[in-house]
């Protein structure tokens, strides 16, 4: 038995935001261009998957007990996450993985900010705890981003096609529908669309210092909030998912 | 493709209880900026302090082991320089 609906479908969106960020990013492992930015890119991965399992299981008691975070995390198949596009994009290139934590970084920084102020206290409590450690990714991210625009001919040419390529994932994150509007009334969740202006002037402000180009606006892919994915979640889910489908309830 | 590496960075903590940096490590990091948020993001993963230092490998000029005896033995016969000579009156607690 369902509470709230509006609220446990929101919570899903935020802690699937975090746990698919934080999975796409924990790829990462073994993996990085130096040994400490291997490091920085799992320290972001567990931050997110951490801040991922305080958000599913609110969820799991909002919803009533019948499930608790892991089966929400390792259980529902592709249909049924709520987490933006953008998260489940692909690491691609080096470039690619920044731009795509610069664009996540920013939004979701706004978005913790208003949540502090939300009128249940738990959400209120949770976006204070994750803010910490989001105001040192949004500082990373814009560092990376300065860093490889303004650096070689290359690292310029392939930070812009990042920048270029992901840009149409953006507009989803400041959509919202009749759930959110509920949750608005009651004042547990402030308007995305807001976030929207101080987004863009950060954004505009690091690619102007990174001597990058904001994109032009364009036509914006939507759908993973409402559990229409691209084909790209599949393959993470399959992964991700893989031990508890394989030996149901084991643990360690 | 240019291979050359980002150079040397020592990494200083001081953590929760102690008075000093203590010396922890090294890595490499194109500036002072990312040496300090790589230096976090190594070497402060447990808890381990509330301050950090980055300084240039290259910045520190060391003792040469070879001038071991030049630098140190002369301080290894002045025993009178340790306060074991001293009477410690009961009274006086701490030293």
């Amino acid at each position: 038995m369902v509470h709230d609906n509006a609220l446990f479908q929101y919570l899903l969106r935020l802690g699937d935001n975090c746990l698919i960020m934080g999975q796409r990013l924990s790829e990462w492992c073994g993996h990085g261009p130096v040994l400490e930015e291997d490091l920085a890119l799992t320290n972001v991965a567990l931050d997110l998957i951490g801040q991922a399992r305080l958000w599913l299981s609110y969820a799991a008691h909002v919803e009533g007990g019948a499930r608790d975070e892991d089966q929400l995390a390792f259980l529902r198949d592709a249909g049924d996450f709520h987490n933006v596009l953008l998260v489940e994009q692909p690491n691609g290139n080096f470039a690619d993985t920044i731009a795509r934590q610069f664009y996540f970084d920013t939004w979701y920084y706004f978005l913790l900010l208003d949540l502090q102020r939300s009128a249940n206290p738990r959400v209120a409590e949770i976006a204070e705890k994750s803010v910490k450690e989001v105001a040192y990714h949004v500082r990373r991210s814009a560092d990376w981003v300065v860093r490889l625009g303004d650096g070689t001919d290359e690292s310029h040419a392939k930070m812009q096609a990042a920048i270029d390529q992901l840009w149409s994932y953006t507009g989803e994150l400041f959509a919202s529908d009749g759930m959110d509007e509920a949750l608005q009334q009651q004042k547990v969740t402030f308007d995305p669309a807001k976030l929207r202006a101080p987004w863009v002037d950060h954004v505009a402000s690091v690619l102007d210092e990174a001597t990058l180009r904001l994109p032009e606006q364009t036509w914006m892919q939507r759908g993973g909030r409402e559990g229409v994915h691209s084909e790209h979640l599949g393959y993470l889910l399959a992964e991700m998912q893989f031990l508890q489908r394989a030996y149901p309830g084991a643990h360690w | 493709m240019n291979k050359t590496e980002w150079p040397l960075w020592e990494i200083f903590i001081r953590s929760q209880h102690g008075l000093a940096h203590k010396h922890v490590g090294s890595l490499h990091a194109a500036d002072a900026e990312m040496a300090m948020h790589n230096a976090r993001d190594v070497y402060t993963r447990r808890n381990e302090g509330v301050s950090l230092w980055v300084v240039r490998s290259s910045d520190i000029t060391a003792s040469s082991p070879g001038e071991k005896d030049l630098m140190f033995e002369p301080a290894n016969n002045k025993v009178y320089r340790h306060p074991t000579f001293y009477e410690v009156p009961e009274e006086v607690k701490h030293i």
